[in-house]
């Protein structure tokens, strides 16, 4: 198999095909099989189920208003990160990525211990104004944007950091102020980080369940969102779950296919 | 802002870094083309980057067009200042067209999208890319690329222009017509330009006044013509391809620091620069037995062609540069390591101070 303008350096060693293909095996296999047990005879009538439509809505809804506030807070801590230099930055990219690596769990811990009913800042917040935050559709925007939040951060900063800050030199040499610099030559350039930041964080959120359930709980309609209604008809009817996965499966591979297609192209350029 | 009087640019810069410090002094009137050479390190890119306000000042003060730009504990930001600056590498945004590129600095000093347009349109044709407006930088030539970014550094109208080896990373060819076409932009530019180069042709063709830097500070001031013929650093001398030798003149004697003398037909007292051009040194296989008294063995290092000639270096009373016939190379049998004596006239020898006093700013 020699592809042409590449020399081959013989054939591809058996040690290395064998345990690759096993890989790949593992990877698709499962996948394979919730497909084939999908109950593709009653799948219309699935679809139909108002449990799921409101988990869809609710998921597509409470993931975008995530990663709208990872963009409006998000996008600034990254040029922050990329472009000052500031006693402690070290530390701060650490902390940043800390809810990449935090079990998600322990994220819904966190959280309720922060804006929980007797959190440090949720029960002044209730003494005060009567809010409550948990078990709101709230709390999952709050426990999507925790957890997505480093995946659109590190994304951004790493698309703004390989932007040639000569050009951010250029633009003051034009007059332009570091605003105008910022919105017209610093993010367009990292657009598109910024994109996959958006789809990658959006993808994550979409798929987040941890954090959710222990902080925002599972109820139809305010915060069961698609992974917890997998999670709850696998209780009772494992045909609905699967149903349900196979969406989101489907959402994922959509995603992908916009990254590669659109995105990661543009970044490799 | 104060007005600081003065020349059109008058600048005084003061940077220290742990390695080098710079401390040069740099004036300008109107329409003056400035160029600054020197070696590698001897402080070009941080004048430039001083005057545009990237870097801070440690000493000194900068004023331009009547304007204080810095001074102790003030400065102006570089988007506040009046400048326009071309970079050796382009740098166009990429995510711009050039009609973009170049209307990007009027945008940012409030004009409005229309007229910004037009005005970056206008500059395009006068650089003779019009008919590429549209076009983004990835699908431009290099040197349709810096034609871009000299027509979005005079599109803002700037009091100061500076560029950065602005034509060092073209082809040869293409430098060459964008040269001549830099210079009569050059000539109808309305404020000051400096100019940073390695090129002497750059500084012969686009410049009317040169700085010399050596080392962070000012080595020589003059117009391209007195630096040229009389260079008082090494590296200017080899710039424009020049003998140059330091030594001490008594009358027409000059005393070399290996112990030779050199003899011109110029009187001269105290320490001097003598400087001869390569055709006029003669190489010969025995010691010469003329009347020529300006004569020294010495060791050929390499043998170039150059032009029609060829360029010998040797190592003889100083680092000599020869240039000699094809004919007379074989003859001599010139290569590396090959003895020689090399004879200068003395009438060829230009002698001049190297204590005169820089010529003071206008």
């Amino acid at each position: 198999m020699t592809s042409t303008g590449r020399a081959s350096v013989g054939r591809a060693p058996v040690r290395l095909v064998a345990p690759a293909v096993l890989a790949v095996a593992f990877l698709v296999f499962p996948l394979v099989a919730l497909l084939v047990r999908t109950p593709w005879s009653t799948l219309p009538d699935q679809l139909r189920s108002p449990a799921l439509a409101d988990a869809l809505v609710l998921s597509l809804e409470t993931s975008t208003a995530a990663m709208t506030v990872a963009a409006l807070v998000g996008t600034p801590l990254a040029w922050l990160l990329a472009r000052l230099s500031f006693p402690g930055r070290s530390l701060l990219r650490v902390m940043v990525a800390v809810p990449l690596v935090l079990p998600p769990v322990v994220a819904g811990v966190a959280l309720l211990t922060a804006f929980g009913r007797q959190g440090l800042l949720g029960q002044p917040l209730f003494e005060a104004f009567g809010i409550t935050i948990p078990f709101t559709t709230a709390a999952v925007v709050i426990a999507h944007a925790f957890v997505a939040l480093p995946f659109y951060v590190i994304s951004v900063e790493g698309a703004l950091r390989t932007t040639d800050r000569e050009y951010d030199v250029v633009a003051a040499t034009l007059g332009a102020s570091r605003w105008t610099t910022f919105t017209r030559v610093t993010l367009p350039m990292a657009l598109p980080g910024v994109l996959a930041g958006l789809v990658l964080g959006w993808a994550r959120s979409l798929g987040e369940f941890g954090a959710t359930i222990t902080f925002a709980g599972n109820f139809r309609g305010t915060t069961q969102t698609m992974p917890l209604l997998v999670y709850t008809d696998l209780q009772s009817d494992q045909g609905a779950a699967i149903v349900v996965s196979v969406i989101l499966l489907l959402v994922s591979v959509a995603v992908l296919a916009l990254l590669r297609d659109r995105w990661f192209e543009q970044v490799a350029r | 802002m104060s007005d600081p009087g003065g020349g059109f640019l008058d600048a005084s810069v003061v940077v220290r870094r742990p390695q080098h410090t710079l401390d040069a002094a740099l004036c300008a009137e109107r329409g003056d083309v400035v160029a600054v050479i020197g070696p590698n390190g001897a402080g070009k890119s941080t004048l430039l980057r001083a005057l545009a306000g990237l870097v801070a000042l440690d000493e000194g003060t900068v004023s331009c067009a009547d304007r204080r730009w810095e001074a102790p504990g003030r400065r102006l930001r570089t988007q506040d200042r009046n400048v326009g600056m071309v970079f050796q590498e382009q740098l166009l945004f990429p995510h711009l067209s050039a009609r973009g590129n170049v209307a990007f600095g009027p945008r940012s000093r409030g004009a409005s999208r229309r007229v910004a347009h037009r005005l970056a349109d206008a500059w395009l044709d006068r650089l003779g890319v019009g008919d590429l407006a549209d076009r983004r930088p990835a699908q431009l030539s290099g040197g349709q690329a810096q034609r871009v970014a000299i027509a979005r550094a005079l599109a803002t109208d700037p009091a100061l222009l500076l560029l950065d080896e602005p034509l060092a990373a073209l082809d040869v060819g293409v430098a060459m017509s964008l040269r001549f076409e830099l210079a009569r932009h050059l000539a109808s530019f309305q404020g000051a330009t400096v100019l940073v180069t390695h090129d002497a042709l750059d500084t012969l063709t686009l410049a009317n006044r040169v700085v010399v830097l050596d080392q962070g500070r000012v080595a020589q001031v003059g117009t391209p013509e007195e630096v040229s013929s009389r260079p008082r650093t090494g590296h200017v001398a080899r710039l424009v391809g020049l003998n140059v030798l330091r030594g001490t003149a008594r009358g027409t004697d000059v005393a070399l620091a290996d112990g030779s003398t050199l003899v011109s037909v110029t009187e001269a007292h105290g320490e001097v620069f003598a400087a001869f051009p390569p055709a006029a040194v003669t190489l010969t296989a025995e010691e010469p037995t003329g009347s020529a008294r300006n004569r020294w063995p010495g060791t050929v290092r390499s043998v170039v062609p150059h032009g029609p000639a060829v360029r010998v270096h040797l190592d003889a009373a100083a680092a000599l540069i020869a240039d000699v016939t094809p004919t007379s190379a074989v003859r001599l049998g010139l290569e590396p390591g090959r003895r020689v004596w090399a004879t200068v006239k003395a009438t060829e020898v230009a002698v001049y101070g190297a204590e005169e006093s820089l010529p003071s700013v206008p």
